[in-house]
């Protein structure tokens, strides 16, 4: 933001600014609202005014420049005047000013009796707060008021005006009038992290009621710097060994993945029934639910992948009659036992982790699974030290079995085509309208 | 890491100098296989792509209630509910579609950082400050501050949670620098996760079909890859040059979605293994807090500091819309279950839903 504001601060580039004289007096270095749109729109790469003013507004509210005669930081589009705050009080200089400096500023306001420099409403009502809260140091305050106004005074005129509203502007951004957003306050989280004490009070906490303490970095990792570097080395290697593939596959698989959904992002086609929260029209959400008139788009859906297909419940219903005419319904149950496994509380894991080698992968198993022997072997150690993990090897080799060899058949089976077919046949009765309109988008799309 | 073990066998006696210059090494050889796979930038090829030009995206919704900065906002899995937390120490639960709120729930601490829906749309956890991850059962006849439960207690303020597939187990971040995989029953600690040398900021589970691994950013600019089921970090990306606040997978899983303070949003690739697109314009000045994808991955929802949402398209990685209407910093942003709708939270104390 800075970088910008020297830029527009460039005497040859930037944003005129010229001394006005207006009726009876002189109003030094300013600039009009519609001289920044302008340069703004002309030097940064901002498409339109409105997001220009958008800008113009932030770096106001953040007290880069201000108008000269309102309270109110922001940036109209038009001949008011503004001007640019000097970098001494610049936002990135870490002000964090007190009350104290707040009052002396209200104070040296009252003393010096211009029309121009009068106390709004809100401010006036701050110093009476500051005045009572500063009961006891108020003469000192008014001291310390006095001599800056002095001091002030000795000024050649211009200059006074110019210092006094930067100073104004100041104030405004850290004291803003009511009803303008502080732009001071700062993310807490950053703010924790700024004043967090390093690593004191780790284990002050601990015994806290309900739940247990995640330790913090591991202790190991604060001994040595050579263990750091050893550690940094082997993960550099470990990056070199991985085989990575070329920008131009990541941007077809990209690409690809956005042409095969795109049909199913509500922001790119428009779902066969109105949006719920553009049309207030529920239907989109209770057709869903009904097992009945699945649209055609959705069983295409579960073409893509197993996990698509899996995803759907009607889909998963429809692949497990198919299996179940196949007589290999056992895989898909294993798998699914796994992934149950996965979700159960910690309290249930074991019972269920000797359900699961009982049923599928003992030897005189109800259910019996195939698996490699590689894979039983390390499912078989894994369940002497049961885990919620334990079957993941066998699972992930399942689940390889089912995606090639039970899927594709599935894909390719008359099952399928038939119910394909089914839903394309009811959906083009009822949606008639709404897949003209899809297919029309879709042509502008491509084309 | 099998390979720590062997480097140390080795080189038992070795100084640092010697270490830091091998690391320079291979850090060096790195840098040149990516160049040679560096071979297109993502948006020349997408360049054959038609130019998003008919996005009409409105404000549908706004939800008032809160009495102070929303923090963070979460859908429910029915598409229409929506958890929120704000700095006034309430969680509220919505009713999007009608705006009404269902329930209202008084933190024991002020900023509430963090909330998210469980699968069952049952539960929601939230905490912050308190350090705490705190889950609450939702039902309409009862009190749900009754019925809540702490589950786990963080060394720092907890910064964002999600239920990984499942309702029994909450994965956390936090301002400690570290996650953790937590036992809802229990409280039992299932798993933590050290790697980060800054506070974690946010965390994305993979959509994969065994969800196993999940993606945190953090204040040490780095972006990593967890396996839940060791522990340890399998991936790891660097570029972003300062605080990462927001992660998010793209929908196919195969890369990861960055939104940070250093006004600019990312894209790293984990095939690739490096970052592959990076989303920015010399008029964003400020932070990004928020990330999202469409469904087809192609949008890419950003919310700024600077009170607007950008929409960005992920593959030309050009700006396509701004969405103005926030009076304050956009601090939490998703795109509803079923990518009907956008979800965005604010700083000005209101919610909107965008569509």
């Amino acid at each position: 933001m800075e970088q910008i504001v020297e830029k527009m601060q460039d005497e040859a580039s930037g944003v005129p600014v010229k001394t006005v004289k207006s009726f009876m007096s002189k109003i030094p270095s300013v600039f009009t609202g519609s001289d920044l749109i302008m340069w703004m729109m002309k030097n940064l790469d901002v498409e339109d005014q409105a997001e220009a003013l958008h800008l113009g507004h932030l770096m106001a509210a953040h007290g880069y420049f201000f108008p000269i005669d309102d309270h109110m930081l922001t940036v109209k589009h038009d001949n008011t005047f503004y001007r640019f705050q000097t970098p001494y009080f610049w936002p990135s200089n870490c002000w964090e000013p007190e009350n104290t400096d707040y009052a002396v500023y209200l104070c040296k306001r009252t003393m010096q009796n211009k029309t121009r420099l009068e106390l709004a409403d809100y401010e006036a009502e701050n110093l009476a707060r500051l005045q009572k809260m500063f009961s006891r140091k108020w003469e000192f305050i008014f001291m310390q008021a006095e001599a800056q106004s002095k001091v002030d005074k000795k000024r050649d005129k211009l200059e006074r005006k110019v210092l006094d509203s930067q100073e104004r502007a100041f104030w405004d951004v850290h004291r803003p009038m009511p009803g303008c957003v502080n732009t001071t306050e700062v993310d807490i989280k950053k703010a924790c992290r700024v004043n967090k004490p390093f690593k004191s009070s780790r284990h002050l906490q601990l015994g806290v009621a309900g739940g247990r303490i995640s330790p913090s970095a591991s202790e190991t990792e604060l001994a040595s710097p050579t263990e750091a570097i050893k550690r940094h080395i082997a993960m550099l290697k470990q990056r070199l060994d991985r085989r990575n593939i070329k920008i131009s596959k990541v941007a077809e698989a990209c690409i690809g993945y956005f042409e095969q959904y795109a049909e199913y992002d509500p922001f790119f086609t428009s779902p066969e029934l109105p949006n719920p929260w553009i049309t207030d029209n529920l239907e989109f959400w209770e057709q869903e639910k009904i097992a009945k008139d699945i649209p055609a788009r959705r069983v295409k859906r579960w073409a893509f992948s197993l996990q698509e297909l899996l995803q759907d419940p009607v889909g998963r219903e429809h692949f497990v009659k198919f299996l179940d005419k196949e007589f290999s319904g056992e895989n898909l149950k294993f798998w699914e036992a796994v992934q149950q496994l996965k979700a159960l509380p910690q309290k249930d894991v074991q019972d269920k982790v000797d359900e699961i080698w009982t049923e599928f992968l003992a030897p005189d198993a109800s259910c019996p699974i195939n698996v490699d022997s590689q894979s039983y072997e390390i499912t078989k150690r894994n369940v002497e030290n049961p885990d919620r993990w334990s079957f993941d090897v066998a699972a992930a080799h399942v689940y390889h079995l089912m995606k090639s060899d039970t899927y594709s058949r599935y894909l390719r089976s008359e099952m399928y085509k038939e119910f394909l077919n089914g839903s394309k046949k009811k959906t083009s009765v009822k949606g008639i309208r709404s897949i003209v309109s899809f297919s029309a988008r879709k042509e502008t799309a491509t084309s | 890491m099998a390979s720590v073990g062997e480097i140390k066998a080795q080189c038992p006696a070795e100084s640092i100098e010697a270490l830091s210059k091998e690391a320079e090494t291979l850090k060096a050889k790195l840098e040149e296989e990516r160049q040679k796979l560096n071979d297109v930038a993502l948006s020349t090829v997408a360049e054959r792509l038609e130019v998003i030009n008919y996005l009409n995206i409105k404000p549908r919704r706004v939800l008032k209630g809160h009495q102070a900065k929303v923090l963070c906002s979460d859908w429910s899995p029915d598409k229409r509910h929506i958890v929120s937390s704000s700095q006034d120490g309430k969680m509220i639960i919505w009713d999007a579609f009608t705006t009404n709120k269902e329930h209202a729930v008084t933190m024991p601490t002020t900023w509430v950082m963090a909330c998210a829906y469980a699968p069952s749309g049952n539960l929601v956890a939230c905490g912050g400050l308190d350090n705490k991850v705190t889950v609450y059962t939702l039902s309409l006849e009862e009190d749900v501050s009754t019925k809540k439960k702490t589950v786990g207690t963080h060394t720092s303020y907890m910064s964002c949670c999600i239920f990984p597939n499942s309702d029994q187990q909450i994965l956390t971040g936090s301002g400690d620098s570290t996650c953790a995989l937590w036992d809802v029953e229990s409280g039992q600690l299932l798993q933590n996760f050290h790697g980060h040398t800054g506070d974690v900021m946010a965390l994305d589970l993979a959509p994969s079909e065994t969800g196993n691994t999940f993606v945190s950013g953090s204040c040490d600019r780095m972006v990593l890859i967890w396996d839940m089921r060791t522990g340890q970090c399998v991936q790891s990306f660097e570029g972003h040059q300062s605080d990462i606040n927001s992660v998010k997978f793209h929908p196919s899983g195969d890369a990861v979605a960055t939104g940070s303070d250093d006004s600019t949003c990312r894209l790293f690739d984990l095939r690739a293994d490096k970052e592959v697109a990076i989303y920015s314009k010399e008029s964003i000045i400020f932070g990004v807090n928020s990330v999202d994808f469409s469904v087809s991955g192609r949008l890419l929802f950003a919310g700024y500091n600077d009170y607007t949402v950008n929409v960005w398209d992920s593959l030309k990685c050009v700006r396509v819309t701004l969405l103005y209407g926030h009076d304050n910093r956009v601090s939490c942003l998703q795109v509803s279950p079923d990518g009907t709708a956008l979800s965005t939270g604010s700083w000005d104390c209101t919610l909107r839903v965008w569509a």
